[in-house]
């Protein structure tokens, strides 16, 4: 997937149909074709016939659950035992002493406050690289403490829509681009940081850190908006501080990245994926090349390495594993 | 009136289009909401609700409500606890940090303005290096009549009883750390606890009362080099306190 469509799609652009014969890569078309014979037809389906006794494995969930709940615990133990590992909240922080600041709340301060502290710009260079080096969108499914919440919401969103008590009501994802725009320009013209307000990240973080208050309110509305309305509401289509890590994931070397060769097309992966568009290359006669990695909205959160029952998704390190 | 015949035809809307379009719509409306209820944040900015005291070296209030990231890291290193940060009825202040002084005031027990130097925006001007440049507001003696020292009356006991959990640092007790007010009672005769226990010199002082033929009145007069930290408004042992601060007043206005 060339990069443009990548920013594109993660923008809010709708994925594009099934591409032209033309497009494929001489290893694509080839695999392609062989997937529309007739005579490994057999095969495949008893394949996919066998997986139903598969049953899924929770690895990169459990290593994510960990991530978020002890980066998070370490935020409030720093403060409540005073070990002073990581001081602060996930807004702005010091790690053993390193100034740390939150992309998106840093842009929020820097639009409304029009003057820059070299401390400021430390801690958002600091955090720049270090989300660069693991992947932009990766804060959000291993350390965003709403995001592990709404994983809870969704699942009692999608236990109510099999009894057909809800109904998932899909929004267009191109809403939290304009939220960014319209965020970003208020901080700018009010000289106020509007966003932080309501930033779920932000209210958790602090409850979390110096004990909860009426904010929390907001997140409980977000969430049951989530369990009765919208699956996954605000990580998928409000978010500006998902938009922001996005940006930052763009040209991450760590990303998930899908080999059609393997691949039987169950859409497994779609099913559960937070932002399912980028798993649009899964498609039967969808991918190009026979590796693709997957687009800059990729949470890098796993669940889709894990259900795959052919592993053709897996993690990748660009780079590394030339090295290796 | 035209006939209904010539009236063009309604152009037929496919179910897929119908189901786009009210996911466009559904979006507009909760965009709107979420934009409408962050604008809910003026409200309690524009319109005053809650005039806050802040933490010493706070930028002028817009400002430092710009500037502020929410982290609450000045929280972290006060050794007296005295900053609480902001809740969502403060409007865009939500996680930006206060001090309500009668319940736990700053009393510099840190020497160095620690949460300046924690603040990572600058938010806490990193011009203040000493408590003498701080500018929190004024203090005033706000209810004369209550006032003990101009009743002429003394003080003995716990200053704000024996529940109070205030802290403050009594160098002659401990020089580093700060102890419970309630344990460090006191027994004065004539009451001057709010220039006393005030870590600014020269800040405020009693001074006679000229129609007083007793000599024991006396009144507390706040000088220019108060900065409003509001130690004797969490001293004053009257309910409510006889002397508050006029949070982010200058001195020049008063």
């Amino acid at each position: 997937m060339s990069m443009l469509t990548s920013i594109a799609e993660m923008l809010g652009r709708t994925p594009g149909k099934k591409p032209n014969d033309s497009a494929y890569s001489d290893g694509a078309r080839k695999l392609h074709e062989n997937k529309r014979s007739v005579a490994g037809k057999k095969e495949r389906v008893a394949a996919i016939k066998a997986e139903r006794d598969l049953s899924p494995s929770h690895k990169w969930r459990n290593r994510r659950w960990a991530s978020i709940i002890i980066v998070n615990a370490l935020f409030v133990l720093s403060y409540s035992w005073d070990i002073q590992l990581i001081e602060g909240s996930l807004s702005a922080s010091r790690v053993i002493g390193f100034h740390f600041a939150d992309l998106n709340a840093a842009l929020q301060v820097m639009l409304a406050f029009k003057d820059i502290l070299i401390n400021l710009v430390i801690g958002t260079a600091t955090v720049l690289l270090l989300w660069w080096i693991l992947g932009g969108r990766t804060f959000c499914s291993w350390v965003c403490p709403y995001h592990l919440l709404s994983e809870l919401a969704e699942k009692i969103h999608l236990r109510l829509a099999s009894m057909k008590l809800v109904r998932d009501l899909p929004m267009h994802r191109g809403m939290r681009t304009v939220l960014y725009v319209i965020f970003a320009g208020l901080a700018f013209g009010t000289g106020y940081t509007v966003f932080e307000a309501i930033s779920p990240v932000g209210i958790l973080s602090r409850a979390m850190v110096y004990g909860p208050g009426l904010a929390i309110i907001w997140v409980v509305v977000l969430l049951l908006f989530e369990v009765f309305f919208t699956r996954r509401a605000w990580c998928r289509y409000m978010c500006p501080i998902g938009l922001t890590y996005g940006m930052v994931g763009i040209t991450s070397p760590v990303h998930v990245t899908y080999n059609l060769e393997k691949c039987l097309h169950e859409g497994d992966c779609r099913a559960i994926c937070l932002v399912p568009h980028v798993l649009e290359v899964t498609k039967k006669g969808f991918a190009l090349t026979e590796d693709v990695a997957l687009g800059a909205d990729c949470t890098r959160c796993g669940m889709c390495v894990d259900i795959c029952p052919t592993d053709s998704l897996t993690f990748d390190v660009k780079g590394l594993n030339k090295l290796l | 009136m035209s006939d209904d015949n010539t009236t063009p035809k309604k152009k037929q809307v496919t179910v897929r289009q119908l189901r786009e379009r009210r996911t466009i719509l559904r979006s507009i409306g909760a965009g709107g909401v979420v934009v409408g209820a962050a604008l809910l944040g003026f409200f309690p900015v524009v319109k005053h609700w809650m005039a806050r005291l802040r933490p010493p070296g706070a930028l002028e209030e817009n400002k430092f409500l710009a500037s502020c990231i929410k982290c609450g890291q000045c929280v972290q290193v006060c050794p007296v606890e005295a900053i609480k940060l902001g809740d969502l009825d403060e409007g865009f202040g939500v996680g930006v940090p206060f001090i309500d002084a009668r319940t736990q005031a700053c009393d510099f027990s840190c020497d160095a303005v620690q949460c300046v130097l924690a603040c990572p925006t600058g938010s806490l001007s990193h011009d203040v290096d000493v408590k003498e440049q701080v500018h929190m507001g004024v203090a005033r003696l706000s209810r004369p009549n209550a006032c003990l020292a101009r009743l002429g009356k003394g003080f003995k006991g716990t200053a704000r009883g024996d529940d109070f959990p205030g802290l403050h640092r009594y160098s002659e007790v401990d020089r580093w750390n700060p102890i419970p007010i309630r344990d460090h009672p006191y027994d004065l005769e004539q009451c001057d606890l709010c220039v006393r226990e005030c870590p600014i010199k020269g800040a405020i002082a009693i001074e006679p009362l000229k129609d007083d033929p007793t000599g024991l009145k006396g009144t507390p007069v706040v000088f220019e080099k108060c900065v409003g930290c509001g130690m004797c408004e969490m001293i004053c042992p009257v309910e409510p306190a006889a002397i508050v601060i006029d949070k982010r007043k200058h001195w020049e206005n008063v």
